[in-house]
């Protein structure tokens, strides 16, 4: 025998002012089911809550009904209260007269009209409504993170220092990502690889972290708490264990190819390690440049070479993942207006990056490609970024590099340095007065979008130089800037591989490519599928204390998950009668979280069985079962009928 | 003290009149440095831009009427800011105002009485087609043959037509005229700020194809194309419009157009703007000129979607640029720079302000302009 209380809500004027509350409570009271009717002015307050509290405990009610704002909004809140009174939060419903009603309409007589049809639906269905007991899942307290960069090893440390096993699993020899490619960092000017390297090696000991690199993910199932991800471990065609990093095989190696690490810029052997202070500080064989020669044998002492070594798949069972596969940056060739890839001297930042770095091809000095020393520079700013034509969203750390570059380039040379910009991003801590440090160094600024860089010479001056035209609006037109290197800004831009990493983890992109977050303000960090988490530069581009930052939280997140050791599942989860399935499985077509297998029932019939853990309560498969088979907790056929029917 | 105070009522008039996009500029300046006029003088699209948006144009200034619509800005514009629209809305506001200069006024009034910019009678439309036995454009014709005012009347570009004819019979198309039913497709006069003119144009020659069952054309210039193409639609006009490089690079692949003879010559093709960077059209003139054997095509520098504007455009076609000011002179000094013999067309406004250059440059022999039509004519 139901004993209903229903609540109706002022929420101020929000919904007072159109929908009259007291006619609608009074019309709540006419329902026989319903044993109290209440209006408040915003039953969310404390004392709000502690009417119905009280209500529960005196009146002996067995069901709850606020109308009110959102379920969105108070939902939880006031399940909360009637857990706190004694009664099974899922006895409680939530009927929204405010953005369903008051804020959409302005005929207050109308809307009066529909709060009441509203209320009497909820109080047809509550009828129907059954006492839900939400699941406890274990959670694998192993952590999976995907990525070797600093937002990689920043999350596997912040996990691994807590004691809890670490995964990372790094595609490239070594870790370190692109961070390690880079000179100085802005706006402090630390050396790069000398505030990472020493993160590298706390990876490379810790005790928590089984660090795999040369290693591919390439089979995700499961859910949150319980993942099996298979991994794949390349050939290295190195022993790992015999080999010393010694080197010495390098020598004896006579197949060389582009550097990726370089940017095109330097060359590698087919025995390599991507950088001296690798981590781990073994070599590897690429198998796509090797000729197979051997060459190399004699050379190794530790006798570690093997070519007949085979890729080698692992299963792990991890709770959570975290993606941290970072960035690629824009080929600027298809910009034909820049020159690059004509004009020996275009290069693109990363490749100045290169240039600047001690490790680098030529070993930190800033010079043309025919070796002489440049006495002008210009950095173009916007190279594929904040252009429709290529990439809509404006790249941010571009503005900080270049002024960067700048500083390097007057503490090196004795060159010229301008900037032709549209904007000057300085954002962040540090960073306008870093701006303030350059312009005092001599750095002029053009304030324009460049539009050619061109070799031919129209002066005397322009003879021998590239010459960079670019309208100046403040000094009234176009200027002609004649120098001998030019650095493309160009934009970072999602992996080529993004859509596959995707789909492999079962998450989205955003428009611009990077994988979607939950929340753009709220929740940058989570994914729409529970478990997995998205950190640094793949879910956008940022610098390196916005990657830390946003790596240390995906950390927190999944600590706090591992701290709790399980996970409350929402118990609104889908049923199947498997006497009334008849095993057509179409339900497991349609299910888009891959939560429903087919199973052999114990009278020898194939029927469709719901896995708990990753139903998410959609409702498809419902919509879908012929037979009725299939239903919903919290949303079942006859609460669903009910509320329709009184309507 | 000088104090630069906006107009809204200026700038609500220039967008209304189809000056919207102004709204999405971010004031990059890429507009002012990609604009050929900038090659030969100071011009600042951006600041023009900027101007519109507040309502501060000086429409007493000939600037406006500087654009030739060769959208090399909008190609490259980070916004995709409809540029060229915005100049069409203040020009129109001009032309409303009255300040259309005099070179213009005479064409648009002898376009609206007479059909053509020319200030020819309407009658001798077809004359350049005498003896040459072509049919008139009647019902279960298949194509309309437009040729374009330009090669209708001007003694320099009718070559053009005769070439196409030629080139066209020899394949065995069905093809007709209209002769002096039809009037100006209307494109430059469009573009020129004359919205009222255009539409009148525009409507006219709807009714006379459609009462006369046109329902293909085949276009001589890439302008007619544009116009029957992108903007007749908008006014009821809706047919099947093709350009003739890429009819001819069809029929070529199709095996009904056989170039055989063989043309010994290094040529340089330039882009034209209304086919390239306006729409996508930069193969199939490459196709057909490659298909003719004995010839060399040579790239220019500043080719395809770079390509340097003749300065034809946008109604300068029949207006007098200073002679230090013509890009058409930059360009013939590049085709002669790359070693080119020829340059070859595709449109008959880059062939009148080509041979005007060589005769002021007085380089007649340097180099030979040539429609690529010429060019295959030659050939099978």
């Amino acid at each position: 025998m139901a004993r209903i209380g229903v609540y109706v809500c002022h929420c101020g004027t929000n919904i007072a002012a159109t929908v009259d509350v007291k006619k609608v409570t009074e019309y709540a009271r006419g329902f026989e089911s319903v044993v109290v009717a209440r209006d408040y002015d915003f039953v969310c307050s404390d004392p709000g809550q502690e009417l119905i509290r009280n209500d529960i405990k005196e009146l002996g009610l067995n069901r709850i009904i606020v109308a009110a704002c959102s379920p969105l909004m108070h939902e939880v809140t006031f399940r909360r209260v009637c857990a706190q009174a004694g009664l099974n939060p899922y006895l409680f419903e939530m009927v929204n007269i405010r953005e369903h009603c008051s804020w959409v309409h302005k005929d207050g007589d109308l809307a009066t009209e529909k709060a009441e049809a509203l209320i009497r639906a909820a109080v047809r269905r509550v009828l129907y409504h059954e006492p839900l007991e939400a699941k406890e899942i274990p959670v694998n307290p192993n952590t999976l993170v995907v990525g070797g960069g600093i937002a990689g090893i920043q999350a596997a440390l912040e996990i691994a220092d807590s004691e809890h096993k670490v995964y990372l699993v790094e595609r490239e020899a070594s870790i370190g990502g692109h961070m390690m490619q880079l000179d100085k960092t802005f706006p402090t000017l630390d050396c790069s690889a000398c505030i990472l390297t020493p993160k590298m090696s706390s990876v490379g000991a810790h005790p928590y972290i089984e660090l795999m690199t040369y290693s591919e993910v390439e089979q995700v199932s499961g859910y949150i708490g319980n993942f099996k991800v298979k991994v794949r471990r390349k050939a290295r065609y190195v022993d790992q264990d015999k080999c010393t990093g010694c080197a010495e095989c390098v020598k004896g190696c006579i197949a060389e190819v582009d550097s990726e690490f370089d940017v095109g810029l330097g060359k590698r052997k087919a025995v390599y390690i991507p950088f001296p202070q690798a981590v781990p500080n073994k070599y590897v064989i690429d198998k796509s440049a090797c000729f197979r020669c051997r060459a190399c044998e004699p050379f190794c002492e530790a006798d570690a070479i093997d070519l007949e070594q085979d890729d080698e798949i692992v299963e792990l069972e991890v709770g959570s993942i975290v993606l941290a596969t970072g960035y690629d940056v824009f080929d600027p060739s298809v910009i034909s207006q820049y020159g690059y890839g004509r004009y020996d001297n275009v290069v693109t930042a990363l490749q100045f990056e290169r240039m600047c770095s001690a490790t680098g091809p030529t070993g930190g000095d800033i010079v043309l490609k025919d070796g002489q020393a440049p006495q002008s520079i210009a950095i173009i700013h916007c190279v594929g970024s904040r252009d429709k034509n290529y990439h809509e969203y404006c790249s941010r750390v571009c503005c900080m590099y270049a002024l960067k570059f700048s500083h390097l380039i007057k503490e090196r040379t004795d060159a010229e340095v301008y900037q032709m910009y549209i904007d000057m991003r300085c954002f962040g801590k540090g960073f306008e007065e870093f701006y303030d440090r350059l312009s005092e160094e001599g750095v002029k600024f053009i304030r324009g979008k460049v539009a050619r860089v061109t070799d031919r010479a129209l002066t005397e001056e322009e003879q021998g130089k590239l010459t960079v035209c670019v309208a100046d609006p403040i000094l009234g037109g176009m200027i002609r800037v004649p120098v001998d290197m030019v650095i493309l800004c160009i934009a970072l831009q999602p992996r080529p591989d993004t859509d596959q990493v995707a789909r492999l983890f079962n998450i989205g992109k955003s428009r611009d490519g990077f994988f979607l977050e939950r929340h753009p303000k709220l929740d940058p960090i989570a994914t729409l599928t529970d478990g997995v988490f998205v950190v640094g530069c793949c879910q956008g581009p940022k610098d390196i204390p916005d990657t830390v930052a946003q790596a240390s939280a995906g950390a927190a997140r999944i600590l706090a998950l591992i701290s709790k050791g399980t996970l409350t599942s929402d118990p609104m989860t889908a049923t199947i009668d498997s006497m009334r399935c008849i095993g057509c499985l179409l339900c497991t077509e349609v299910c888009p979280f891959s939560a429903i297998n087919s199973e052999i029932s114990a009278d020898g019939r194939t029927v469709a069985v719901i896995n708990e853990s990753l139903c998410k309560g959609c409702g498809l498969c419902v919509a879908t079962c012929r037979p009725g088979a299939a239903n919903l907790r919290g949303f079942t056929q006859q609460q669903l009928l009910a509320e329709v029917m009184a309507l | 003290m000088a104090v630069i105070n906006p107009f809204k009522e200026a700038a609500d008039a220039i967008i209304e009149a189809g000056g919207e996009p102004v709204k999405s500029c971010y004031q990059c300046g890429l507009c002012t440095g990609i604009c050929p006029w900038n090659l030969v003088r100071s011009f600042m699209t951006q600041r023009l831009i900027h101007q519109a948006q507040f309502g501060l144009v000086d429409l007493e200034n000939e600037d406006i009427w500087l654009c030739a619509t060769c959208a090399a800005c909008v190609e490259r514009c980070p916004r995709n800011v409809e540029i060229i629209d915005i100049m069409r809305a203040i020009r129109r506001i001009g032309v409303l105002g009255g300040v259309t200069p005099k070179a213009l006024r005479t064409t648009m009034t002898s376009i609206g009485t007479v059909g053509n910019p020319w200030g020819e009678a309407r009658e001798k439309r077809a004359d350049w087609a005498k003896g040459l036995d072509i049919k008139m454009f009647t019902e279960g014709t298949e194509w309309l043959f437009a040729p374009c005012c330009t090669p209708a009347y001007d003694p320099r570009a009718r070559r053009i037509a005769i070439a196409a004819v030629n080139v066209l019979k020899k394949a065995g198309v069905d093809f007709g005229i209209l002769g002096p039913e039809e009037s100006c497709c209307g494109e430059s006069a469009r573009k020129a700020g004359d919205e009222d003119l255009f539409q009148s144009l525009a409507k006219n020659n709807i009714e006379v194809f459609t009462r006369n069952g046109v329902s293909k054309i085949l276009t001589l210039s890439p302008h007619c194309y544009h116009a029957f193409k992108n903007e007749y639609p908008g006014l009821g006009g809706n047919f099947e419009v093709i350009h003739y490089t890429q009819f001819l690079a069809q029929l070529i692949d199709e095996g009904k157009i056989k170039p055989t003879k063989e043309l010994n010559k290094k040529v340089a093709y330039h882009d034209s703007c209304y086919l390239g960077r306006h729409n996508k059209i930069y193969d199939e003139p490459r196709k057909i000129l490659n298909s003719i054997p004995g010839l060399e095509l040579i790239e220019l520098p500043d080719s395809g979607p770079d390509s340097l504007c003749c300065g034809g455009g946008g109604g300068r076609i029949w207006m007098e640029t200073k002679k230090e000011e013509r890009f058409s002179d930059i360009r013939i000094e590049q085709a002669i720079d790359v070693g080119a013999e020829v340059l070859a067309v595709s449109c008959p406004y880059c062939m009148l302000n080509f041979d005007d250059s060589l005769l002021t440059m007085e380089k007649g022999d340097a180099i030979e302009i040539r429609d690529i039509l010429e060019l295959l004519q030659a050939a099978i």
